[in-house]
């Protein structure tokens, strides 16, 4: 986490809300006042920063302030990226289907590639082990009447790099 | 900008007040001046004993992030996942080759012919495909772009 490092008041320029962003990415502060040390890093006032932070969130910008949870630090090892092959006519509504049961995290319509990955809907499912996620899986396509529909089970072996987007270039911070 | 590694900690075991900690906060921080406090009230713990218990779940690794979650479409920016097939013996020759382009956010390996999946995140939309040809150039193999077509909203988040 960047703590900011100066305290002084830089007169209000237009790059502002830049910086805030950027500064942003990096991560919110662990201070008692956390908008406040952004606002002194990027030289605007506390209240224009929440300001910001509020007119981001309500335009859409920002879904939300919050954490990312490393879960195979907590001991969930097992995570499974399930991909469907599901008619275009029906993709949306199992999709909507799937995203509404507990265990799946993640869950994307996206575009296949053919003839390689006839794959169209791909929703995540995490566990501490693989049986758990599988049995999961098995009782998901069942609720769903989708254990006909090809799909595949991909599990992680490894993660190689993990971190959150940076959509700011470093240079207008 | 630094390739951050994902370090593979062991397993942390989390305390009661932990548990309420993540699961409280994976739901969203309250947008005023004083947000931990608030949150702290909430869990009936001071606000120092939660400062001190984010930083110390942020060292052990248990979170990776805490910030914003951005809708980076909405931002101007491109957002897409991709895959490749990559020779089992170049795997981390191709992986270090990868995560070199500060464009990819994450990087998995995954059971499939199409065995190394990472989400790639650039400053404008047009950056996805400059990127891909990138990648496509240092590693000699083909990329497999699946860009996001229609997001299915989940639970916020996964209790721990």
């Amino acid at each position: 986490m960047t703590q900011p490092t100066s305290t002084t008041m830089i007169p209000r320029d237009e790059a502002a809300p830049w910086r805030l962003r950027a500064l942003l990415e990096r991560g919110l502060p662990l201070t008692e006042r956390p908008w406040l040390a952004l606002a002194e890093a990027c030289g605007m006032s506390e209240g224009e920063v929440l300001a910001w932070v509020e007119r981001w969130r309500r335009e859409g910008l920002i879904k939300r302030m919050g954490l990312v949870v490393r879960h195979h630090a907590l001991g969930i090892r097992a995570n499974a990226m399930v991909v469907w092959d599901l008619p275009d006519e029906h993709v949306s509504e199992v999709g909507r289907q799937l995203a509404a049961e507990p265990a799946v995290t993640l869950c994307y319509r996206r575009r296949r590639r053919l003839p390689e990955w006839p794959y169209n809907l791909f929703c995540m499912i995490h566990g501490t082990r693989r049986e758990r996620v599988l049995a999961a899986l098995d009782e998901i396509a069942g609720r769903h009447g989708l254990q006909e529909t090809p799909h595949r089970v991909l599990f992680c072996r490894k993660a190689y790099k993990q971190r959150g987007g940076r959509y700011t270039r470093e240079e207008r911070i | 900008m630094s390739v951050e590694r994902t370090p593979r900690p062991a397993q942390t075991e989390l305390d009661d007040a932990d548990r309420r900690i993540v699961n409280r906060l994976q739901a969203g921080l309250p947008l005023v001046a004083s947000p931990y406090a608030a949150v702290a009230d909430e869990l009936a713990l001071s606000e120092g004993e939660l400062l001190y218990r984010l930083e110390r779940l942020l060292e052990a690794g248990v979170l990776s992030r805490f910030g914003p979650m951005y809708h980076a479409e909405r931002l101007g920016g491109g957002l897409t996942l991709a895959a490749l097939a990559v020779p089992e013996a170049d795997f981390e020759r191709v992986s270090v080759l990868v995560n070199a382009f500060p464009e990819v956010a994450h990087n998995y390996r995954r059971e499939h012919r199409l065995n190394m999946w990472f989400v790639l995140a650039t400053e404008t939309p047009e950056r996805i495909a400059e990127v891909i040809g990138e990648i496509e150039t240092v590693t000699g193999l083909a990329v497999f772009n699946m860009p996001k077509q229609e997001e299915f909203h989940v639970r916020l988040h996964l209790p721990v």
